[in-house]
């Protein structure tokens, strides 16, 4: 390691840093945002179900290069746009959470659909305020892998000169110096821990009755 | 998009060293021997954890850190230390490969021993009671149940490794990556374009024709429902694995 590349070029660093912190976030949690309705009518619907999971997979076959490549094309943005990056990882966030959605409002077990029904709760409030808190768990879970892939992914995206953490692989590549891409892996698993621990505890901290459960 | 079409509809692309079909060969050759190789490791690695249970905590974990390794940063830094250490061609294709190894290990070994381990273990005592020696158990009921979760470990794997190999070009290997990397450096859309399409062509039909392979290698009594199974229904597959056996 040469620490003293490092520290010449910390500022640049940093700001790659930030940039890839934001490409990440924005598509897990707008991924989110879509995959939750989306996935609540899979849910609802079992024709739908076996149609949107295929879609779904079909996204997920396209490779990431490509799809930032591609986008271009069909949103109409320059290929150097940052856009780019964030609509395509959403589309991958998406396409991995809707199954998880779906699935984790499938194994809400129906006794308790029905006592909500019983009390009075409609379909729609019994999902928002009954199914939806107890596939939390599942949820995280799935939340969890695709933060962690998208932290990686948008590495991908420096091939194609987007700033952000990739842009190391690619200086260390072409200076054949091994100390940047040494420290863009640590960056990017460091990344990917801070979005696996906060995912970890918003989990821990929207589900108390789970702690109550334990600790008895 | 059109001048992709174009390209593609192009004879001349699609002959010679750097033609489609060459392409095509490297980028399936990259694909299929790093799934060999990660399912040389992660099967009998999945099948013992599965089997005795132990050191499942550390395994998932370890699956999910490999996860988060930035692949292309992984495969820069093997391409630098294969280039100043190796000689011939091993020097970029060790590094490309073990890249794609790595990727193709968690899926497939997370499936193996989930799937195994979500055997049922009535079935497990029956075929010890039957007379069954350990290994006996594994090969002719465990592997047989939990296979249709192994193929969609494989199938998984398999996705993320031809959509993966195609950064193999940005170390001077080849495959369809070729497209989308020149095609960068030269300006040529169409060819960037065309480039990601076949590789998610590939993609497709690879997946469609494993899929038709876990069709055919999958016991009939185990449904044909059971290939797109999850973790959760992996007890109602081996449940009615035994219905079936039962009234069958």
């Amino acid at each position: 390691m040469n620490w003293a590349w490092l520290d010449r070029n910390t500022d640049q660093i940093v700001s790659w840093l930030i940039a890839h912190f934001w490409l990440a976030l924005i598509p897990t949690v707008v991924g989110l945002l879509l995959a939750l309705p989306i996935g609540a009518l899979a849910h609802r619907y079992r024709w739908s179900y076996a149609t949107l999971i295929t879609l779904a997979g079909l996204l997920y076959t396209v490779p990431s290069l490509a799809l930032f490549v591609v986008l271009p094309a069909i949103l109409g943005t320059r290929i150097l746009d940052p856009l780019n990056v964030i609509v395509a990882l959403t589309l991958y966030t998406l396409a991995l959470l809707v199954r998880v959605v779906a699935d984790a409002l499938d194994s809400v077990p129906p006794l308790v659909v029905q006592s909500a029904s019983a009390m009075g709760y409609r379909p729609l409030k019994s999902l928002i305020n009954v199914q939806l808190p107890l596939a939390i768990p599942v949820i995280g879970a799935g939340l969890r892998v695709a933060a962690v892939s998208n932290v990686s992914l948008v590495s991908v995206a420096a091939l194609l000169g987007i700033p952000q953490l990739g842009q190391l692989f690619t200086v260390g590549f072409q200076l054949d110096f091994a100390t940047p891409i040494i420290a863009g892996i640590v960056l990017c698993l460091l990344l990917a821990a801070l979005f696996d621990v906060a995912i970890q505890l918003i989990v821990r901290f929207s589900t108390p009755w789970q702690r109550v459960v334990k600790s008895r | 998009m059109t001048g992709a079409f174009e390209w593609l509809t192009t004879g001349a692309n699609w002959s010679g060293s750097g033609g489609v079909l060459a392409r095509l060969f490297e980028h399936l050759w990259y694909t299929m021997l790093a799934l060999a190789i990660a399912l040389v490791i992660a099967l009998p690695i999945g099948a013992a954890i599965g089997h005795t249970g132990k050191l499942t905590g550390l395994v998932s974990g370890l699956a999910n850190a490999l996860r988060a390794i930035p692949t292309l940063g992984l495969l820069i830094l093997l391409a630098l230390w294969g280039l100043n250490t190796l000689r011939g061609s091993i020097s970029l294709l060790g590094p490309a490969i073990a890249v794609l190894v790595i990727l193709a290990v968690p899926p497939i070994l997370s499936n193996t021993y989930a799937g195994i381990a979500a055997v049922d273990p009535a079935a497990r005592d029956a075929a010890k009671g039957m007379g069954m020696t350990n290994r006996q158990v594994l090969t002719r009921v465990e592997l047989p149940v939990a296979l249709p979760l192994i193929m969609s470990g494989i199938r998984s794997a398999f996705l993320q490794v031809v959509a993966t190999a195609t950064i193999a070009a940005v170390i001077s290997l080849g495959g369809f990556g070729r497209y989308v990397i020149d095609g960068l450096a030269q300006q040529n859309y169409s060819m960037m374009v065309a480039g990601a399409f076949l590789v998610a062509l590939l993609a497709i039909i690879g997946d469609r024709i494993l899929a038709l392979i876990a069709h055919f290698v999958v016991s009939p009594g185990l449904t044909g429902r059971s290939v797109k199974a999850k973790a959760t229904t992996a007890d109602m597959v081996v449940l009615k694995a035994q219905t079936n056996s039962g009234t069958g």
